[in-house]
């Protein structure tokens, strides 16, 4: 109850905290419902796939029919942005999960043991820093062929390293802690006291870092799919739809923004997305770590 | 003997976001010229906050609610440092009153060598003296007047007797700011860095510091915990001060250091005759040092008297407890029923009721006021009010 | 008296790695041959002030950390003990005597074998507020060394952890709270019933008070002398307060440098120091009673670092009693009349 006190508390002072809930929240229900919000056209099977109507190139403005227009090759744009909502999510989730598991499990054996096995690990992800994040991201793409989990495999060995080095940062100061000595005498093994006394201590700092970095995540592969690596055409993700726009970010002479849909629609989305979750990740960090201190 | 420090009534709470904290409740307290003031007390009573009030260092979420602190300058007159603006109180805090903490590690910043730390405070405080002495020394130069290198130099001395004298007549004159501001022409003023050194050798001298010189280029982390803490002290002196505020000085060291370090605060006290507040949760070294001995419990003051008859004769429930668990040797342990009462929910009335053996019913009713019951002996207790008044326990 | 816990020249040194090839330039010499001996239902205090190896003494009897050289032995007969010593001096590279080592002497152990000796040997942290995990419920750090070694399961474990907390003068209501939420005291009754939790013979407390107030270590202490008579502990108090040492202890050993310079009756070594050192720690001791002023020594300079130990006697450059041998040979542990020991040339009368 503490807890809570503490929390709506710190809400009070700090609104911005709650404009990042609200907008994840808005986020998600639109991921939950979007089978509702845009449903799939008969007989198609793959709901991933935006609709298309027609084959022309040239956008179509917002519409009764097409509530956001329709970008290049007559895909429906509402389509596109809602179900590429569960797109994000899912990319963002799945790959951020995958870093944490990989980064934790690497960092905390590297961190715990010290020594070799430190150096060798520590060699290893340095080898990973070596590489520009993005070019690596690419190469790896191209290299696997088209898909959307090539993008997130390729976006999680770009990410893993600075996750691994950041808990093992944290878990040396750990080990040295008295009830961590305490519960070896005990006659703990290393795997207990890893498990239920230097993780659960030193782990929140990384969920901080994870949830600012979901957003970092989705303009990962955003921008794999602008560039057209990555997801097939005509799925349903934003990246895609921006690279669609592409060719029409300067309209006709006479108006240049005719085709404005086509780019700020998705761009919108993705805008908002990244920034929910990084006041989430703002207020989180402000929210764990003073009362931390404050213990 | 001249009172130094009145604090009447000071109350400083803490409004925190699981309510308010009072840290402080209706503090009276006085010091005297020339004594060593001890406050005891045990975690959380409040001992340090008494001395953060005194220098107006409590900062927010901690407001000093009310309360007056009566300070008796060096001219003699008489005024409430809590109504003092800031630039007023940072005149009196390390000059005339100034503070030694108990980490002397986290006193000392780690980056600055000894001797900038202690010229810091005397160039703040004293610099009109030092300016005085540095024209001294520039005038005798000016008028040994020989050689052609004299003369070459001349002008950059005359410039540096006109700074150091407009020093020693304004120390918050504009011009020498400006100069100090400026690089490279900055470096006319090293003689006052200089003359601060010279001041600084002595002050670690005083403190029992051999080869003064070589200490003054050290950083803290080359020496260990005891010098600093002569350091500190020697810091803490440079501006003839009028109180001594020590908080827990020798808590953090070794007991054979902790015996140096006593003994050299009581040769400063019988040189330099500063008054000390010496605050330490140790009853023993308590009874070493102090002339005179408050007690204190959960904010307020419950005893106050001589140093023999807080110990040998001791009136509050609580201080009777409080001797009884101190570990003497050849004597039987006896600890204190409950706990320190939670500050979010403190006990209504006299503080200690829940924990003392003879609670009446006006103990849960109304707070006692710290009352003169012997000569010079204050007790806060509502045993010793109304009949019991006049009589010795 | 049974002796219960013994330790023969017991050595405990830290390498120091300089350079770019971490070369072992020189050892951290904490404990550096000590010979001593606690008897079954003791109270044992270790006095000596910081740097002197005490907590590292503490931690190597109970093997948290590894003595570099030396005999450690729980509860074993006098008779094996002589053994040993018998085949360290005449064949010491024979497989017979790594054997009896390997059963006997704690100093070997290793493993499964370490782990079982840790339900017997416990040690209670110095500071209340980092040796409890602040994220682990009471419950689960009091049920921790259960789990460990399988001891109960369900619902004996469970009644086990509210006895032990019982036993330290807690509620059992008080079992899902965290850490934060008790006072320094409480905590170190939690730390204190974590060590009794698995029964043990022989409990090590590291200052297990001098982070709490004075009336809170009234209380801890009458705690531990109920919690040793009750059941039959044994203690070995590490603490650099003469007083609480002269108050509860049986018995005292004072540590100087890595070595113990004297040893017997507090009252004895309150009263009578032998030992310049000791000496100098009586005299410098403040008592809470304004009246009695104790002596004008103060000891001057500083402890030297356990790196580099002066040799001969350590404590001959702060020693007013100095000669030319206490600058070359190290003085002995001798036993005087009764339990009394002084490792001095010249020791005061």
């Amino acid at each position: 109850m503490k807890g809570l006190k503490f929390f709506f508390f710190h809400m009070r002072k700090n609104p911005l905290s709650i404009a990042g809930l609200v907008l994840i929240t808005i986020f998600a229900i639109i991921a939950v419902f979007a089978p509702l919000i845009a449903p799939t056209p008969e007989g198609q099977f793959n709901s991933y796939l935006i609709p298309r109507d027609g084959y022309s190139q040239t956008p179509k403005p917002p519409s009764d029919e097409h509530i956001f227009g329709t970008t290049q090759g007559q895909y429906d744009i509402f389509y596109g942005v809602i179900w590429g909502t569960r797109t994000a999510f899912q990319i963002g989730i799945i790959v951020m999960g995958a870093v944490l598991l990989i980064g934790i499990f690497l960092g905390s054996i590297a961190g715990y043991f010290g020594g070799i096995v430190d150096e060798i690990i520590m060699r290893i992800t340095d080898i990973f820093l070596a590489f520009p994040p993005l070019i690596l991201a690419m190469a790896v793409t191209v290299a696997l062929g088209p898909g959307i989990q090539s993008v997130m495999t390729a976006i999680i060995i770009v990410s893993w390293p600075s996750y691994a080095r950041v808990i093992r940062g944290d878990i040396l100061a750990i080990r040295e802690e008295d009830y961590v000595e305490a519960s070896r005498s005990v006659g703990s093994s290393h795997l207990r006291v890893i498990l239920r006394h230097v993780l659960p201590n030193s782990i929140y700092p990384i969920f901080i870092m994870a949830s600012l970095d979901i957003g970092a995540v989705v303009l990962t592969a955003a921008a794999l799919s602008f560039l057209g690596l990555g997801v097939p055409e005509g799925y349903a993700d934003w990246g895609q739809m921006i690279s669609f726009a592409r060719n029409w970010i300067v309209g006709t002479p006479s108006n240049a923004f005719a085709y404005w849909h086509t780019v700020w629609i998705p761009g919108l989305f993705i805008f908002f997305f990244v920034m929910g979750w990084n006041l989430l990740g703002d207020s989180l960090r402000d929210i764990l770590d003073p009362r931390l201190a404050r213990r | 003997m001249q009172k130094l420090v009145e604090m009447k009534g000071v109350t400083v709470n803490f409004y925190t976001y699981e309510g308010v904290v009072q840290a402080l409740n209706n503090l009276d307290l006085d010091i005297y010229q020339g004594e060593t003031l001890g406050l005891v007390g045990e975690t959380g009573c409040g001992k340090t906050m008494a001395a953060l009030a005194i220098l107006r260092l409590i900062i927010p979420p901690g407001k000093i609610d009310s309360g007056k602190i009566d300070y008796c300058t060096v001219g003699g007159q008489t005024i409430d440092l809590l109504s003092l603006t800031e630039n007023e109180i940072r005149d009196i805090r390390g000059s005339q009153i100034s503070m030694v903490f108990q980490e002397p590690s986290a006193a000392l910043n780690p980056v600055y060598t000894i001797g900038d730390q202690i010229t810091e405070t005397i160039i703040l405080h004293r610099n009109r003296e030092l300016a005085r002495n540095a024209q001294a020394k520039v005038d005798k130069l000016l008028a040994e007047d020989n050689n052609r290198l004299s003369i070459l130099i001349r002008p950059l001395r005359l410039i540096q007797k006109s700074i150091y004298s407009t020093i020693a007549n304004d120390p918050f004159a504009f011009a020498p700011k400006l100069v100090g501001r400026i690089p490279i022409v900055r470096r006319l003023l090293w003689r006052i860095d200089d003359e601060a050194l010279l001041i600084a050798s002595s002050l670690l001298k005083e403190v029992e510091i051999a080869d003064p010189s070589r200490v003054l280029k050290q950083h803290p982390h080359q020496m260990s915990g005891g010098m600093k803490q002569r350091v500190v002290i020697a810091m803490a002196l440079a501006c003839c001060t009028r109180l001594l505020i020590a908080d827990e000085p020798t808590t953090s060291l070794d007991v054979t250091i902790q015996a140096q370090i006593l003994e050299l605060i009581k040769k400063l006290k019988r040189e330099i005759q500063t008054s000390i507040l010496y605050i330490t949760h140790d009853l023993a070294v308590a009874a070493e040092i102090c002339d005179r001995v408050g007690v204190m419990y959960s904010g307020s003051i419950c005893e106050l008297a001589e140093v023999t008859e807080v110990y040998q004769k001791p009136l509050h429930p609580y201080t009777k407890a409080l001797m009884a668990a101190v570990p003497k040797p050849g004597k039987e342990l006896s600890a204190i029923s409950g706990f320190v009462p939670d500050p979010l929910n403190l006990p209504p009335g006299c503080r200690f009721h829940p924990r003392c053996d003879a609670a009446k019913k006006v103990c849960r009713e109304k707070q006692p006021a710290l009352i003169e019951i012997n000569p010079k002996h204050f007790v806060a207790c509502h045993l010793f009010t109304g009949d019991e008044l006049g009589k010795t326990s | 008296m049974e002796k219960l816990v013994e330790i023969r020249d017991l050595k405990t040194l830290f390498p120091i790695l300089r350079g770019l090839f971490r070369q072992h330039v020189g050892d951290v010499r904490a404990v550096d041959g000590i010979t001593l001996s606690i008897e079954s239902k003791q109270w044992m205090g270790l006095v000596g002030e910081s740097g002197c190896g005490k907590t590292t003494l503490g931690k190597t009897i109970l093997r948290i950390l590894k003595p570099t050289s030396g005999h450690i032995y729980l509860d074993i007969s006098t008779q094996i003990k002589e053994e040993i010593d018998e085949l360290e001096k005449t064949k010491p590279n024979s497989k017979a005597y790594k054997e009896i080592r390997a059963k006997y002497d704690l100093a070997t152990f290793a493993g499964n074998k370490l782990k079982n000796l840790r339900k017997k040997m416990q040690l209670v942290y110095q500071d209340p507020f980092t040796s409890l995990d602040p994220r682990m419920k009471i419950k689960d750090t009091l049920l921790e060394p259960i789990a460990v070694h399988g001891l109960l399961k369900g619902q004996a474990a469970k009644e086990r952890v509210g006895e032990v907390m019982e036993m330290v003068g807690l509620s059992q209501k008080q079992l899902p709270r965290y850490p934060h939420q008790f006072s320094g005291g409480q905590r170190q009754r939690i730390a204190i019933a974590r060590a009794l939790v698995t029964n043990p013979q022989f409990v090590v407390f590291d200052e297990p008070t001098s982070a709490l107030d004075v009336s809170v270590q009234a209380q801890i202490l009458i705690l531990l002398e109920k919690l040793k008579q009750e059941h039959n502990l044994t203690y070995l108090y590490i603490t650099h307060d003469l007083s609480v040492a002269e108050t509860v202890c049986d018995s005292i050993a004072v540590m100087y440098l890595g070595k113990i310079v004297e040893m017997g009756n507090p009252s004895d070594i309150f009263k009578k120091p032998r030992h310049p050192y000791s000496r100098a720690l009586v005299l410098s001791t403040p008592i809470a009673d304004p009246t009695r002023k104790r002596g004008r020594l103060v000891l001057p300079g500083e402890v030297p670092s356990p790196a580099n130990p002066p040799p001969g006697c350590r404590f001959h450059p702060r020693c007013d009693r100095a000669t030319d041998e206490c600058k070359t040979d190290e003085p002995p542990l001798l036993s005087e009349e009764g339990l009394r020991r002084v490792a001095c040339f010249h020791p005061v009368e």
